[in-house]
């Protein structure tokens, strides 16, 4: 009987609900999307593996370390692998944002320590014969229609020139937390032309990335490396993947913290359009109330009855927000997934996007069930709403 | 016959809790609005402050930053030969070699470090740059391994105080004083003295070359004068077109977002408006009928109606606009993607924002005004007296 009366008052008012819950649909989305986006901007570094090392200049990323520090890191005992990585930072076709992609000049062993890129054995061989291949991911193959074979053009911008390209491989990512918009090529390539063009620039790494055989001896290995090359000219600074890529979230922390409070702001939106809705409401049925009071149901049935029909329609429109929020996702993948390469709709996300339906519910009724609850019967069978 | 202003003036007191929660709601969806419009303000502001108009900026060809470029010593002394190149009051060639690196310092509150632009520069560099003065201690000595930070890194880092010293390419620093940049990027970065830079960092090479027009109008007649040296394979640009390239894509970036936000988030207000007016409407339906009997027109119930919902959306509007420039007290420190560096800008409250977020609120009343205003114009007077 109480639901029955709970699901009779939010249709009572059809069009006040319907607009009401298309409110709450709207707004539940928004949050979730915008809570995903924050998820996306740390993708980065939930792919990061903990048996892996970044070694880079102390002073800061743009500093290069010599080339030589490769062997020295690999007879470190612990480590595994070592593999050069230098950012080339190479224009495609324009500077715009969607031409832009990351592109490293890498050892051939770098693949070793990337085992959640999977490439095709024909493929990595024909890669590592060819001097000028490169290998890309599956994500930025597809954006541009790249096939092996093609010829890639890129402008150097850090390395002046023009730089020419064959795609040997498209590794797949092993699940869909990997990022595969990369663009990797030979070092070596790189260093010889460096050698003959700008030799003063050759023989650098940009950062090494050392593979280690136990995640857990990560802190002490990377003051072992850091100490290797203390009071030298480059000294380095070692952390674990992790912290590397989390150390480029925290540059832009700013940004990153106005989307989350943003992404609060509009659950605020949604409560005063809520708390509007059940205010009109209970003050509209006040008489009713009194009726109830009158054949003798208490103030806390009644109390009950407007949170109920608050919280009823908040999940309804939550439910709704959150069924939408993955096709709605999937399409802002789609438009801007060169910006976020990794877009998934988090399960921490949806139990947020259900937890602030049903506070929002609970708080928006509260206030005019007080008021209802406390109503005289005399004063309530008197007022005309 | 117009209905009278105080009448809906008077409608909307009558109903304070529903028309507070309606216009509260509007007002977050104007600060969300108009906090974005004001950050991207604040950008702008702070990039093209950065240059000044009589200044040409030199970089290697093809490099889009400073961080990129490299220019070599002969080419840098063969910049002091160029037509219309300004001299300053010693008959020096007004151009400012500089060395410009990236340090990692920590973050105050964080201490995560972040880059940071280290400027090597000559003694030209600040005459070139009149914006900048000096607020706390001194500039540094040409020669010493003495650096003064601007306001945004003494604000923003740890250990940037006067008289602290940064260890940075196997060295210590001492701050020897606090520049104001006048808002501009240069708050956000180091200077030092380029020659000592260049000996620490071990470069042989300038990154970027700044130089001083006689006049600003003779801006082409130099870029033709690279252009035709070949021993120059420089890009010269103009300084503030310059930094308001490096800041396009952040710039963008805070636009796109803001503007998607604010029109998803104006969704739910017009919603909480047009709610509001229905309610209003369905409450007043013996009223409407009152006053049509009385000889107000329809159209002159439609503007009441609309003006009562407009009436409520201005004052969110206002209310969002008075908390969002509240705004203006806080900086901003973010990386710049482009320059790879942190850059620290404020909130910028300009008369065109005000005016925009204005029309947005007038806006949203009007949309969410709109079929319930209709709805009341559209009753028919027995009907409506009837209900009553």
């Amino acid at each position: 009987m109480f639901l029955k009366l709970v699901f009779k008052n939010i249709f009572r008012h059809r069009l006040r609900s319907l607009l009401t819950i298309a409110g709450l649909i709207v707004a539940i989305l928004a949050f979730g999307i915008l809570q995903t986006v924050v998820d996306a901007w740390f993708a980065g570094a939930d792919m990061a593996s903990a048996q892996r090392l970044i070694t880079r200049n102390a002073t800061s990323l743009v500093f290069a370390l010599p080339a030589y520090y490769r062997e020295r890191i690999r007879a470190i005992d612990g480590v595994t692998k070592v593999a050069i990585s230098n950012w080339f930072g190479g224009i495609y076709k324009d500077q715009s944002v969607g031409n832009f992609f990351a592109q490293f000049a890498i050892d051939d062993n770098y693949f070793d320590l990337y085992p959640e890129f999977r490439v095709k054995p024909e493929q990595m061989a024909a890669w590592k014969a060819d001097r000028r291949g490169a290998l890309v991911g599956r994500l930025l193959a597809d954006q541009f229609g790249w096939k092996v074979g093609d010829v890639i053009p890129l402008k150097g911008a850090i390395y002046p020139g023009d730089w020419e390209f064959v795609v040997r491989g498209i590794y797949e990512p092993k699940d869909d937390t990997t990022v595969t918009r990369q663009f990797y090529f030979h070092w070596e390539y790189l260093n010889e032309a460096l050698k003959l063009k700008f030799p003063r620039r050759a023989e650098q790494a940009g950062v090494f990335i050392v593979g280690i055989a136990d995640g857990s001896r990560a802190a002490e290995l990377s003051q072992v490396i850091d100490g290797e090359f203390r009071n030298s000219l480059a000294e380095t600074l070692t952390e674990t993947e992790k912290a590397f890529q989390l150390g480029f979230v925290a540059q832009m922390e700013a940004i990153v913290t106005a989307i989350r409070v943003v992404s609060f702001v509009v659950i605020v939106i949604i409560f005063a359009v809520v708390a509007n809705t059940m205010a009109m409401t209970a003050r509209e049925r006040l008489a009713e109330y009194a009726t109830l009071k009158a054949l003798g149901f208490g103030p806390a049935f009644v109390a009950s009855l407007i949170v109920a029909e608050s919280v009823a329609m908040t999940l309804l429109g939550g439910a709704i927000g959150i069924a939408l929020t993955f096709p709605t996702a999937a399409a802002f993948k789609a438009l801007v997934g060169t910006l976020f390469p990794v877009f998934n709709v988090a399960p921490s996300t949806v139990a947020l996007q259900a937890a602030a339906a049903l506070i929002v519910g609970i708080a928006a009724g509260l206030l005019p069930s007080l008021r209802a609850s406390r109503v005289k019967i005399v004063d309530g069978l008197r007022y005309i709403g | 016959m117009k209905v009278p202003f105080a009448y809906i003036v008077r409608n909307l007191w009558a109903r304070r809790l529903t028309t507070l929660l309606t216009a509260g709601g509007m007002g977050l969806v104007v600060f969300v609005f108009t906090a974005v419009l004001m950050l991207d303000a604040g950008l702008k502001r702070t990039l093209v402050s950065t240059g000044s108009w009589d200044n040409a900026i030199l970089l290697r060809q093809a490099s889009q930053t400073e961080i990129q470029s490299a220019i070599y010593r002969d080419q840098a002394d063969l910049l002091e030969t160029l037509p219309h190149v300004a001299r300053g009051a010693d008959g020096e060639p007004l151009v400012s070699k500089e060395t410009l690196v990236l340090i990692a310092i920590p973050k105050k509150g964080s201490d995560k470090p972040a880059n940071v632009v280290v400027r090597g520069m000559p003694r030209e560099g600040i005459a070139l740059r009149p914006q900048v003065r000096i607020v706390d201690g001194r500039f540094f000595r040409a020669g010493s391994s003495e650096i003064v930070v601007g306001r945004g890194v003494a604000r923003g880092f740890d250990g940037t105080g006067i008289g602290e010293r940064l260890r940075f390419a196997g060295r210590e620093w001492t701050i020897v004083g606090v520049f104001d940049g006048g808002k501009s990027g240069f708050d956000s970065e180091v200077w030092g003295d380029v020659e000592q830079m260049m000996q620490a960092f071990r470069r042989t090479l300038y990154s970027s070359a700044l130089v001083r027009l006689e006049q600003a109008s003779d801006f082409q007649a130099l870029a033709d004068a690279v252009g035709n040296d070949p021993r120059l394979a420089l890009d010269v640009k103009r300084e503030p077109a310059f930094y308001e390239e490096q800041s396009r894509q952040l710039s963008q970036f805070i636009t796109i977002l803001g503007i998607v936000l604010s029109l998803i988030f104006s969704i739910g207000a017009m919603i909480g408006a047009a709610i509001t007016m229905y309610a209003a409407v369905a409450n007043r339906t013996g009223e409407i009928g009152t006053l049509r009997a009385l000889g107000f027109r329809r159209a002159s119930i439609l503007a009441a109606f609309l003006v009562e919902a407009i009436m409520l959306a201005l004052a969110g509007g206002a209310a969002g606009l008075v908390l969002a420039s509240g705004l203006q007290a806080f900086t901003i420190t973010t990386m710049n993607w482009q320059s790879f560096s942190q850059l620290a800008f404020g909130f910028d409250l300009t008369p065109r924002i005000v005016a925009s977020a204005t029309l947005f609120s007038l806006v949203m009343g009007l949309v969410g005004g709109f079929l319930p205003s209709l709805r009341a114009a559209r009753l028919e007077i027995v009907d409506a007296l009837r209900a009553a």
